[in-house]
């Protein structure tokens, strides 16, 4: 009897099984491979097993930037620690808090929340979990239990920046941006500043800003003009988006600079360098501090001089950068870490 | 590239995934099913150009692979709403969850995630001539057609269409298979123009179709002009964004809604009341 069947209701519930089995397939990203490694210590009583919850902002892992660096950082404190590794990838910003309390609530040592937009939710969460140890990249929050973790990006900058001067040869440059905002000003600012450090009287075109950390499309678009009103180096600091950037690149056979992870061979032979901001680093650090017994809550700042920032080796881009120009680029970086040169912010 | 050309390049990358969705949605939408789902199934098409385009070498069976994941998601829909009689919102919905989840797992997977960097794309000019020849063929069949008619005639009313001898179920699922081939060719544009499948890469661009579909009253020439208008006035404001106009700079965000606005108020001119499809939704 068809009536019996109820075909709506039948509808409805193989819909939403498969909708929820996928969601939950799919989200928690890191493979189940770290279960059951046990703790490195030979011969002593094996310690208890500490666990990580990494949660990754909308960008997500595969955006051969931000958040790959964090889950690179990841691995390595996975290799040598032993850890148990609980990932979660963000759909929305409505994900933030949620996810973040799942990782506590499942029992993490450690709670890592990649990216400046998990402020909020993690001023909401880590109270609730005074027990747990939290971090937070790119962003202050308040609570004892996080760590907060800040980059000089705008040290960096001023280095690409200043490589970006001296190579340009239309003497323009040109900058896409993600979300304008206090972080990425930071990039914008330091740009600048680095362009005009390298005194060529190289002009830095009005900068472009997606909104969007997505759209791929837009930051392409964007760089177009950039090229067309005579920029020849363009440095994006637009997450996963900004991959548009070096589409436009290499079609019209310019040059553009990387951010956050190492850039240099997404695109071979056009990308001059990248803005390298050692995440994975951090997150290293922050998970040795924890497995230590090390850990404090406070900010924590990588800057230059401690390696936090910096550039690549410009393997693919050896004609464009000789090596007089990386003889002065490491006098400059000599400069901003003793003092002698300040970067702007903004 | 001169600046006509980069104005003239940026307008149809960026407004062709745009009319592809629309048209998708008109299909569907006139013939009374609700699609809310228009994004996943762009999602869905750019994945599968890309991953299969990647794999075997060739951006024609990537497109084909695009075509068919879109359809299927479509087919899905269908099945949901006409067979299960599903509230038309919720199978979007899901339909859109199973997008990102299925996306997200595929292009992650170690053997694809290597070769994805490796992505061919069909030429421009090739796609370009296909779509502009899909699009009149369906504004022809809309607006002139046989077909165009009973469309219209189930998504008023289906029951009165049965009375007369039409079979609406049917109708549907040929509506929804169309709208599963224009959001294919609109991944495969989208792949056309990228070097490899980011998570999420359609930006939200299928509810924009969505809404300017919505906007000029399920019309296939206004909807036409509206995403083109939409594509050029985002290219447009690239240009003028951080010059500074009248002695300052304005905020990017104000020339980032530019492109929202403009075609709102352009359409606002002459779009009038409009009437949704009365049987939009009803089971």
């Amino acid at each position: 009897m068809k009536h019996f069947l109820k075909p709506g209701l039948w509808g409805f519930g193989t819909v939403a099984t498969l909708a929820f089995g996928l969601a939950i397939a799919c989200s928690p990203s890191a493979p189940a491979t770290s279960e059951g490694t046990s703790t490195t210590g030979e011969g002593t009583a094996p310690k208890k097993q500490i666990t990580v919850g990494i949660v990754f902002d909308k960008g997500g892992r595969g955006d051969k930037s931000f958040n790959d660096s964090a889950y690179r950082g990841i691995e390595r404190a996975e290799k040598e620690f032993g850890i148990k590794v609980n990932a979660v990838d963000s759909r929305t910003d409505a994900d933030y808090e949620t996810n973040i309390t799942s990782q506590a609530e499942r029992g993490a040592d450690l709670v890592i929340a990649v990216g400046f937009g998990m402020l909020t939710a993690a001023i909401q969460v880590a109270p609730q979990f005074p027990d747990t140890k939290f971090a937070l990249i790119d962003a202050v929050a308040e609570p004892s239990n996080v760590r907060s973790i800040l980059f000089k990006e705008h040290e960096g900058s001023f280095l690409v920046g200043y490589i970006a001067g001296r190579t340009s040869k239309t003497k323009k440059v040109g900058f896409v941006g993600g979300k304008p905002g206090d972080l990425i000003t930071k990039f914008y600012a330091g740009f600048v500043a680095g362009v005009k450090e390298a005194g060529t009287g190289t002009e830095v075109l009005p900068p472009k800003y997606t909104q969007d950390w997505d759209n791929v499309d837009v930051a392409k678009a964007a760089a177009n003009v950039l090229y067309g009103q005579g920029a020849d180096i363009i440095y994006h600091a637009a997450g996963r988006a900004g991959l548009g950037v070096f589409e436009a690149a290499k079609e019209q056979n310019k040059y553009a600079i990387g951010v956050d992870s190492d850039q240099d061979d997404i695109a071979p032979g056009r990308i001059v360098t990248s803005m390298v901001k050692r995440v994975d680093e951090a997150v290293y650090q922050t998970i040795k501090d924890v497995v230590e017994g090390k850990f404090s809550g406070g900010t924590k700042v990588y800057d230059l001089a401690s390696g936090g920032v910096g550039t690549t080796d410009f393997r693919n881009a050896k004609e464009l950068v000789t090596d007089a120009i990386k003889a002065d680029l490491d006098k400059v970086a000599e400069r901003i870490k003793s003092g002698d040169i300040v970067v702007p912010e903004k | 590239m001169s600046e006509f050309a980069t104005f003239f390049t940026n307008t149809l990358s960026l407004a062709v995934p745009l009319v592809l969705a629309g048209f998708g949605g008109l299909l569907s939408e006139r013939s009374g099913v609700m699609n809310i789902a228009l994004e996943g199934k762009l999602l869905v098409g750019a994945c599968a150009a890309a991953v299969v385009g990647a794999l075997t070498g060739n951006p024609y069976l990537g497109m084909v692979a695009a075509l068919v994941a879109s359809t299927v998601l479509s087919l899905a829909h269908a099945e949901l709403t006409q067979r299960y009689r599903m509230d038309h919102i919720v199978a979007g919905m899901a339909l859109n969850l199973i997008a990102i989840g299925a996306t997200n797992y595929v292009s992650k997977l170690e053997q694809f995630s290597q070769t994805l960097s490796g992505v061919v794309r069909v030429p421009q000019a090739v796609l370009a001539s296909i779509i502009v020849v899909l699009i009149a063929v369906v504004m022809a069949v809309i607006l002139r057609g046989r077909g165009g008619l009973h469309l219209w005639a189930v998504g008023e009313d289906p029951v009165k269409a049965r009375l007369v001898g039409l079979n609406p179920v049917a109708i549907r699922y040929l509506a929804l298979l169309g709208t599963g081939l224009f959001c294919g060719l609109g991944g495969t544009w989208i792949m056309a123009n990228a070097s490899g499948f980011t998570d999420g890469m359609t930006a939200g661009r299928g509810f924009i179709a969505l809404a300017a579909l919505v906007l000029v009253g399920w019309r296939p020439l206004p909807l036409l002009a509206a995403c083109l208008v939409f594509g050029a006035v985002q290219s447009l404001q690239l240009v003028f964004q951080g010059v500074p106009i009248m002695g300052t700079v304005w905020p990017s965000e104000v020339w980032a809604a530019m492109p929202y606005a403009v075609t709102l108020l352009a359409l606002a001119g002459f779009a009038g009341s409009t009437k949704p499809p009365a049987g939009l939704g009803v089971q």
